[in-house]
């Protein structure tokens, strides 16, 4: 039976069994949405001004950075096209919130309120406020569970953003640490350097940033540095995560036409998690 | 005079939800690794009260249960607790006669004989092994038990489950 599930013929079966267990899951999240909900509902006015007038803010800032944006990815392009070389076009997101249940407290997982009801796709990259979180390990109808990049089995392939370098990153169990194994002792990198994601996996889009180095012991005597990086994303502190179609996987076509509109819905709230992350 | 056996499975198919749902109820990060084996404590106490009733095909859809919920291999808690059940019904008789904390002992053995079995599963899909903590569970387990005893006993005669 276990090695059944190592072919991955039981995701079937598990995905039906997440549908009967999720009214226990939607009982567990229920504490914890309520507080949500009454923090929300008994807000005072003063504090809802405060924080209006701080998205007003940040709105001015982002827009601000956008056109700057527009400008250079239309530059860019151009320069690509005159490089002959293939770009890929914007990423589409959807919006999903975490549901507050505790799994595998050894395994860094977490659990989305959206399923494949969503088009949602195994192996489907994560993203929190633009730093990569992780990517979907199991699609159940209405929840689906990720595996954050800080797990112990989970590798990334990224690059250094300052020389382009790539390698590895490796998640090491805890929540705010990731180690870069398999770069030698004379490696160009710095503490402080950002890493992005290469793209080279297939699976992550390429360019989000993924981590900033923290520290780096290189010992004469072995072959490789021990570089650890700090993620960029808050992992332990999200609550809500974007999920990214960029490579859009043959069976999701036909389902990416009537989802075009939901992001869009969403796009208001899509502000308030970037302040929050800002602040 | 017993109710209805409908009735009665109503009562054990609910404290085996109570028990999943505080499995995954969220709890701050230093008490996450003292969070019992509330669905084992809970089936150990219906095979000792109920062999005829809960065995171990119970035991094996609780494992499955919560490894549907907790995101482990599917199977890895449905094998432990399959055992643990199929254990306790063959123990059933003795660990009855047992005063509280000799139970106490006894449960801390099977806990940790599940735990065990998790583990044996965890290094044979390679999977990184788990810190020191994860021993823990068991002794809050073992602590818990004869509350958790007396609590389902008392719940069992009210509704005069058998």
């Amino acid at each position: 039976m276990i090695v059944d599930h190592r072919q991955h013929h039981l995701e079937s079966v598990r995905s039906v069994l997440s549908t009967v267990t999720y009214p226990l899951q939607y009982a567990a999240n229920l504490p914890l949405s309520i507080g949500h909900w009454a923090s929300e509902t008994f807000a005072t006015r003063s504090r809802l001004q405060n924080e209006n007038r701080s998205l007003h803010k940040e709105n001015l800032l982002l827009q601000g950075r956008q056109q700057k944006l527009a400008a250079l990815e239309a530059e860019n392009m151009r320069l690509r096209d005159l490089l002959d070389s293939s770009f890929k076009i914007g990423d589409r997101v959807l919006i999903a919130e975490l549901i507050a249940v505790d799994m595998d407290p050894y395994r860094q997982l977490v659990l989305l309120n959206k399923g494949s009801s969503s088009g949602i796709f195994k192996g489907q990259p994560v993203l929190h406020a633009n730093a990569v979180m992780g990517q979907v390990i199991h699609v159940n109808r209405f929840t689906s569970s990720v595996l954050m990049i800080t797990d112990a089995s989970h590798a990334l392939p990224i690059q250094v953003n300052r020389n382009g370098l790539r390698t590895v990153a490796i998640g090491s169990g805890r929540i705010n640490e990731l180690e870069l194994p398999n770069l030698p002792n004379n490696a160009d990198i710095e503490i402080g350097d950002l890493l992005v994601t290469s793209g080279l996996g297939g699976r992550f889009p390429s360019g989000y940033p993924v981590a900033t180095v923290t520290s780096i012991a290189r010992e004469p005597g072995e072959p490789f540095a021990r570089i650890k990086a700090q993620p960029s994303a808050h992992l332990d502190r999200a609550r809500e995560a974007l999920l990214v179609w960029t490579l859009t996987p043959p069976e999701q076509i036909d389902t990416s036409a009537e989802q075009e509109t939901e992001p869009e819905t969403q796009a208001d709230t899509a502000t308030e998690p970037a302040t929050e992350d800002a602040q | 005079m017993t109710l209805s056996p409908r009735q009665g499975t109503l009562v054990v198919v609910s404290t085996f939800c109570v028990a999943l749902l505080l499995t995954i109820l969220p709890l701050p990060d230093w008490a996450q690794m003292l969070r019992p084996q509330w669905y084992t404590l809970v089936l150990i106490y219906w095979v000792l009260a109920l062999p005829q009733r809960v065995g171990v095909a119970v035991g094996w859809i609780t494992g499955i249960l919560v490894d549907v919920l907790s995101g482990t291999l599917l199977g890895q808690h449905a094998l432990s607790l399959a055992l643990i059940a199929y254990i306790v019904f063959e123990m059933h008789l003795r660990i009855r006669l047992f005063p509280l904390w000799q139970q106490s002992l006894t449960i801390l053995i099977l806990l940790l004989l599940e735990k065990l079995i998790s583990l044996w599963v965890i290094g044979a899909v390679a999977q990184p092994a788990p810190p020191l903590t994860y021993w823990v569970p068991p002794l809050v387990g073992m602590l818990l038990w004869p509350w958790i005893y007396i609590v389902l006993r008392d719940l069992r005669r009210k509704f005069q489950v058998s």
